[in-house]
């Protein structure tokens, strides 16, 4: 369950995005794959959520999987996704289409492929608009200079297509989309991946002041885990297709207690501190195929013994939650 | 706009080789065409016949190749092609002005129909993968767009016209008791006799325009773009498209213009099938008639009629695709 | 026809993404399971051995000799009836079937391989010489080339078999040498070529060694669509009486119903057999071509399965 300690600063306040055993499978000739297995999310208004995990873990899936977004061959095969209290797994296409935007909007890895190569900004801002009802052209036009000025775009390239502009200017095109009706929950799949450093940070710290200027919520994934953590409050680790770890951002970082986040923790050096080894995670991911029922992290864990042939539940390490048998509280509980 | 200097530039120069070509053919061939002409017309040529295929050839004894080159150019830019010898002593432009609205009318407007259809099916059928439509659709289309036009033309004379006594005429463009003039029934005739041709034409070529336009489309719904219309709550339709097809529809354009020449090919044999009267029917009639200037000028029609519309299809792509007007 | 327009073709978005490397075994499997695949190979083999082995087919073995009463019906002696100089119809589209596939595979091959050396020498050797042979390629590509075709026949006299082959093979290169170098320029600088550079291979070496086997699949389709332009053309050529009206093909059997207005004479099997064979023969390459897009391009496969609740989602 994903009740983490609360992050100081939030009140307890209703979640804004309730996920509860999110599965999403791809049919393939080999048969049935999961890329996603039971994944527990809550989101609180105003929270950046940040999501890692190495490449192939189905953390981007997952975030489709919640959009709604998915495109055959995948399907949710399990699990609920609430938003303000609706189910956006059985809603139809109609209440769907009316929540898309409105209230939670996408922001992808690369404006290039995500914006209509052969239409305008301003034609892309409007339509969205009108597909929502907005009639008035003079509205429109006046909203999508408004939003362009939140990411510092000057409001004459609205009439540019966007291979006319920059990498970096089109990524904030895009988030200025995304906010065209101030939605409550911004999704976000690598975003920055597509810059280089220093646009990256700059973008980072953009949306960044922008949330918490506006007060919408954001689900980040990345493969970045030291870029997101300077700006999630809460950070979820996930591994073959599972969460093996979810906590405030700080506590990860300090206390991590799965061994795999500690094994990515060590593959980042430190400026500051001490040289040491860089030690890397041996071997490679299962195949999802036909997934270990145990433990999924054990092949690879320096920590490994024998209750880990039993897949393990999130336990609280007094920090964070970690799908560790290490920090069950006793034999008995690792064996329920 | 730089783009289309260079299209016009490439235009240019695809003309000039087709003349180059017309101009050097009959001095590749084994004997002097001119005397070989007199040869078989022997006593029929008069002065002025002579001048004509001299125009048509570029022939000149008494001057070098290369001024006889130029002269021809000079001939061919102001539409001066000679004297048909079949339709003698009519000019060829006149023969050629005659027969192109036919054509362009039968053809041109059946190619532009099946090119349009085609690409509203395929886009439906891309849409909706696994549907009933789908699956269906490329079996279907891949085998009729592999059947030879002539034969369809034929057995579509078989069926609507030689089994039903003549329901639907299989000869001209119009019948030989009507008078050509812009009436109602007269208009009604032309369009009766159009139809076996212009459905000839539609059947073969609407197969590939639907399988091109399908692939494109299952290309283009795999990208970001399109999933990011869905986020936005946009109504399928708008996504299809706004979004899909208008992507998909560019290299289509492309495809189109590549094409013609076999449109060409097709319609000539449509033409002979039908007797209808049009550039093709007279470029086949010519030849059986050893026509020379009438042959030549027509090919230099044909090619300047598929530069136009390859033309025409660079402006299309210019003003669907803003890439394609910043790129050099 | 228009059917060389079809599959991996630049009207197809899709050129770039024909370069996987295939084993012999797996293209075995991916062809048999492929249903477009099978009926295009199961005619082509048909085909062939009719042309190989005529003998088999029929007894008769002259079927140009006018050997039997003109224009008989269909009979169980006669099973497509008689042409109206008194030859079998059977007989003559068995014998018929080889000159039509040997135009269709030589050509084929002789289009291809000129595509392939245009193509990618102005992909590799790049700059003027690359702007000439596009150039080149482009103007062949636009010009009108069945009235060319059918201007030189005339001039040239009605065509012998090399003739035609001849001019089909420079007519029908420059579809395919266009696509090859799209092909070739995106592979240029992927890593593999890069590491054989680095290595220190020869250009040449590079080229034939590296470059070509990843371009098997391309180079297989552009075979697959000269082989259908060939047929095509050839037929039409021979129809309006450009090719060898004395040997015998389908192309001519269809030239001497329409002059004897086999239609309108109640003789419709002398035009609908031929022109049905020819028809099945282009087929068979359009549906491998069509079937080895979707073999390299899983993407395009047909799903089978219900759909779900938004089509495209």
């Amino acid at each position: 369950m994903a009740s983490a300690p609360l992050p100081d600063g939030l009140l307890s306040q209703e979640p804004l995005l309730q996920v509860r055993g999110l599965t999403v499978e791809y049919d393939t000739a080999a048969g049935p794959v999961r890329a996603v297995e039971s994944f527990d999310l809550d989101v609180l208004p105003g929270e950046f959520v940040g999501v890692v995990g190495e490449s192939g873990c189905g953390k981007s899936t997952m975030l489709f999987g919640i959009a709604q977004l998915l495109s055959p061959p995948a399907r949710i095969s399990a699990g609920s996704v609430l938003f303000k209290g609706s189910d956006l797994v059985t809603m139809t296409a109609r209440e769907l289409n009316a929540t898309r935007w409105r209230d939670v909007s996408v922001v992808m890895q690369s404006a290039m492929n995500a914006l209509n190569p052969v239409r305008q900004l301003a034609s892309q801002y409007e339509d969205v608009m009108r597909a929502h009802g907005e009639k008035s052209s003079s509205v429109i036009r006046q909203r999508s200079e408004e939003v362009l000025a939140l990411v510092g775009i000057d409001k004459t390239h609205l009439k540019s297509y966007p291979h006319q502009l920059s990498g970096g200017m089109r990524q904030r095109a895009m988030i200025a989309m995304a906010l065209l009706f101030t939605p409550d929950l911004i999704i976000m799949d690598e975003p920055t991946s597509a810059l280089d450093v220093v646009a990256q940070r700059s973008l980072m710290v953009q949306i960044k002041e922008l949330q918490q200027r506006l007060g919408f919520a954001v689900v980040f994934v990345t493969h970045d885990m030291s870029l997101v953590s300077h700006f999630s409050d809460r950070l979820v680790v996930m591994y073959a297709a599972k969460t093996v770890e979810i906590g405030p951002t700080r506590d990860v970082f300090a206390h991590p207690g799965h061994p795999y986040t500690q094994g990515l923790l060590d593959a980042f050096p430190s400026i500051r501190g001490p040289r040491v080894p860089l030690t890397g995670i041996p071997g490679s991911p299962p195949n999802l195929l036909n997934p270990p029922t145990g433990c999924r992290f054990a092949a690879r864990c320096p920590h490994r013994f024998e209750l880990c042939d039993i897949a393990p539940d999130m336990y609280d390490t007094g920090h964070t939650l970690a799908a560790c048998h290490l920090h069950a509280a006793s034999r008995e509980e690792a064996l329920r | 706009m730089r783009f289309l200097l260079h299209r016009l530039g490439f235009f240019a120069l695809t003309l000039w080789a087709a003349v180059t070509v017309n101009f050097f053919i009959p001095r590749l061939m084994p004997g002097d065409p001119a005397s070989a002409m007199m040869a078989r017309f022997h006593g029929r040529l008069n002065p002025a016949a002579v001048h004509a295929m001299a125009i048509a050839f570029g022939v000149d004894a008494n001057q070098s190749l290369w001024s006889q080159y130029v002269g021809y150019l000079k001939n061919t830019v102001t539409g001066n092609f000679g004297t048909s010898l079949t339709y003698f002593p009519l000019s060829v432009s006149s023969q050629i002005a005659q027969a192109l609205p036919w054509t362009i009318g039968l053809i041109g407007l059946a190619t532009v129909l099946a090119f349009v259809g085609g690409t509203l099916i395929g886009t439906i059928s891309g849409w909706r993968r696994g549907g009933a439509v789908d699956s269906i659709v490329p079996p279907v289309f891949v085998v009729t767009s592999a059947l030879p036009y002539f034969w369809v033309g034929m057995m579509l004379i078989l069926v609507f016209s030689v089994w039903t006594n003549g329901a639907l005429p299989n000869d001209g463009a119009y019948s030989l008791d009507a008078t050509p003039a812009l009436s109602g029934p007269f208009v009604l005739d032309v369009l009766r006799h159009a139809l076996l041709p212009a459905l000839t034409v539609l059947i073969t070529s609407i197969g590939a325009w639907i399988l091109t336009m399908r692939n494109n489309m299952v290309t283009v719904l795999a990208e970001d773009y399109v999933r990011m219309g869905r986020a936005k709550g946009l109504s399928n339709r708008r996504i299809m498209y706004q979004y899909a097809a208008r992507n998909a529809l560019l290299p289509n354009l492309a495809g189109f213009a590549m094409s013609l020449g076999f449109v060409v090919a097709g319609a000539i044999l449509v033409e002979y099938v039908f007797n209808y009267p049009g550039l093709g029917y007279m470029l086949l009639n010519a030849v059986n008639n050893l026509d020379y200037p009438l042959m030549q000028a027509l090919f230099l029609m044909i090619t300047v009629a598929v530069l136009v519309a390859v033309l025409i299809c660079d402006i299309l792509t210019a003003w669907l695709d803003p890439r394609a007007r910043s790129a050099s | 026809m228009s059917a060389t327009i079809l599959a991996g073709t630049p009207g197809t978005a899709e050129v770039p993404r024909r370069s996987s490397r295939r084993r012999g075994g797996g293209l075995l499997a991916a062809v048999r399971s492929n249903r477009k695949a099978m009926v295009g190979v199961v005619l082509l083999v048909l085909f062939t051995v009719v042309a190989a082995f005529p003998q088999w087919f029929t007894s008769i073995e002259d079927p140009d000799a006018h050997q039997f009463e003109l224009s008989l019906p269909p009979s169980s002696a006669h099973w497509l009836g008689t042409t109206a100089f008194g030859q079998d119809i059977y007989a003559q589209l068995i014998y018929g079937t080889r000159q039509s596939l040997v135009i269709a595979i030589v050509v084929g091959g002789l289009a291809t391989v000129l595509s392939v050396l245009v193509g990618v020498s102005a992909a590799y050797l790049g700059g003027a010489t690359d702007s000439a042979l596009s150039a080149m390629t482009d103007v062949f590509l636009v010009v009108p080339t069945f009235p060319l075709i059918i201007v030189i026949a005339a001039y040239a006299g009605k065509g012998s078999l090399t003739v035609i082959i001849g001019v089909l093979v420079v007519t029908g290169w420059s579809y395919g040498a266009r696509q090859l170098r799209a092909q070739a320029l995106s592979l240029r600088n992927r890593d593999f070529l890069e590491s054989a550079r680095v290595r220190g291979e020869r250009r040449s070496y590079i080229i034939v060694c590296e470059v070509l086997p990843t371009m098997t699949s391309l180079i297989l389709a552009t075979f697959l669509g000269s082989a259908l332009y060939a047929v095509l053309t050839a037929a039409g050529l021979q129809f309006i009486g450009l090719g060898d009206s004395s040997s015998l093909s389908w192309g001519t059997m269809l030239h001497w119903a329409q002059s004897n207005s086999a239609l309108q004479s109640g003789q419709p099997l002398w035009v609908i057999a031929p022109g049905l064979c020819i028809a099945l023969l282009g087929a068979s390459f359009a549906l491998l071509n069509y079937a080895f897009d979707e073999i390299s391009n899983p993407a395009l496969r047909p799903i089978r399965r219900p759909r779900g609740k938004r089509s495209a989602s």
